[in-house]
């Protein structure tokens, strides 16, 4: 039980991550989080804008029942399989984020100086959530694909047009956590 | 119902895989980017590399869906633009928000609610695609 409470390895994640993968193509489907977004603006009604949301979003209600379980999925993994939460951060991550004024980093999955409620309500704390919200929901849909959809399933089937997108990723990350951050923070 | 409860059980074992490799943590993202943890790289490398050998695998076994038809990936549309720009802005925002698409619900279910704007905000940003989605080079 121990083992379970512990924070899993990434050689134990990484392949169950891989399963769910293949699992949802063996039930016919694949693995799209993003998708989803483009799910519910359809259900809200953005098809009467856009022909992009024109679509059978019925077709795609098996994937809202994954988001719903990856929900309830979280809620059991914190709740109660997990102890407290201290990730095992490399102190010079520690010592930069100290630097850019994140106390504590690694007592919980989210930073409080970004995701408690009194940072989210001031102007600057809310401004960074919706922008970087923001930028996921468009590229995610413009690279037609997120880390799930691109990094792991495309990668699995070897495709080109995920490796792009990847380095993608990897080049927006690494500018924002290297040019940007020290400006922001 | 009964078809929906194999995708809900799959939903929980990718929300409890992501919460305890700590994958939805904003810390790990920030880690990850300023590559001071070989943790992420390992989830990510080896679910590729675990992925790469079970879609080999049934290729090689002719391993069909459930629903009996060919088990294959969908592939991607031949391009490079679309890709490269459209994951750029993925990138920004994902380490701007320390979340992809599939950890912002998980965390919801931690009860990090506060993820919810960043949800509206992605939601926005998918619609806004959308709106502008012909005018944009692919």
């Amino acid at each position: 039980m121990d083992y379970i409470l512990q924070p899993w390895p990434w050689y134990v994640s990484g392949p169950l991550i891989a399963i769910v993968m293949y699992l949802l193509l063996y039930f016919g489907r694949t693995f799209g989080m993003s998708s989803n977004l483009r799910t519910l603006c359809a259900i809200g009604g953005a098809g009467k804008h856009s022909d992009f949301f024109k679509f059978d979003w019925k077709s795609q209600r098996w994937n809202l029942i994954v988001v719903l379980g990856a929900i309830v999925g979280g809620f059991i993994a914190y709740f109660l399989l997990s102890n407290p939460i201290n990730i095992d951060l490399n102190q010079n991550t520690v010592k930069d984020l100290d630097a850019l004024g994140f106390e504590n980093a690694g007592q919980s999955l989210l930073p409080p100086e970004l995701f408690s409620w009194d940072n989210v309500l001031s102007l600057k704390g809310l401004l960074i959530l919706i922008i970087g919200g923001f930028l996921v929901g468009f590229g995610t849909r413009y690279a037609g694909g997120c880390t799930s959809g691109h990094a792991i399933t495309g990668l699995s089937s070897l495709q080109i047009p995920s490796f792009i997108a990847v380095i993608g990723f990897f080049l927006g990350g690494l500018i924002m956590i290297h040019l940007i951050y020290p400006i922001l923070f | 119902m009964g078809k929906y409860i194999k995708f809900f059980l799959v939903g929980i074992l990718f929300g409890i895989v992501l919460v305890k490799s700590e994958a939805v943590s904003w810390y790990r993202i920030f880690e990850m980017f300023k590559f001071q943890s070989f943790h992420m790289y390992g989830i990510i490398g080896t679910a590729i590399l675990t992925g790469v050998v079970l879609l080999q695998v049934s290729k090689l076994k002719n391993i069909k869906t459930i629903e009996g038809s060919e088990l294959n990936v969908p592939l991607k549309d031949r391009s490079f633009t679309r890709y490269i720009l459209g994951g750029t802005i993925f990138g920004l925002g994902w380490a701007l928000c320390g979340a992809c698409p599939g950890p912002m619900y998980i965390l919801l279910g931690t009860g990090a609610f506060s993820i919810l704007i960043v949800i509206a905000a992605a939601l926005l940003g998918t619609f806004v695609y959308g709106i502008f989605k012909n005018k944009l080079p692919h």
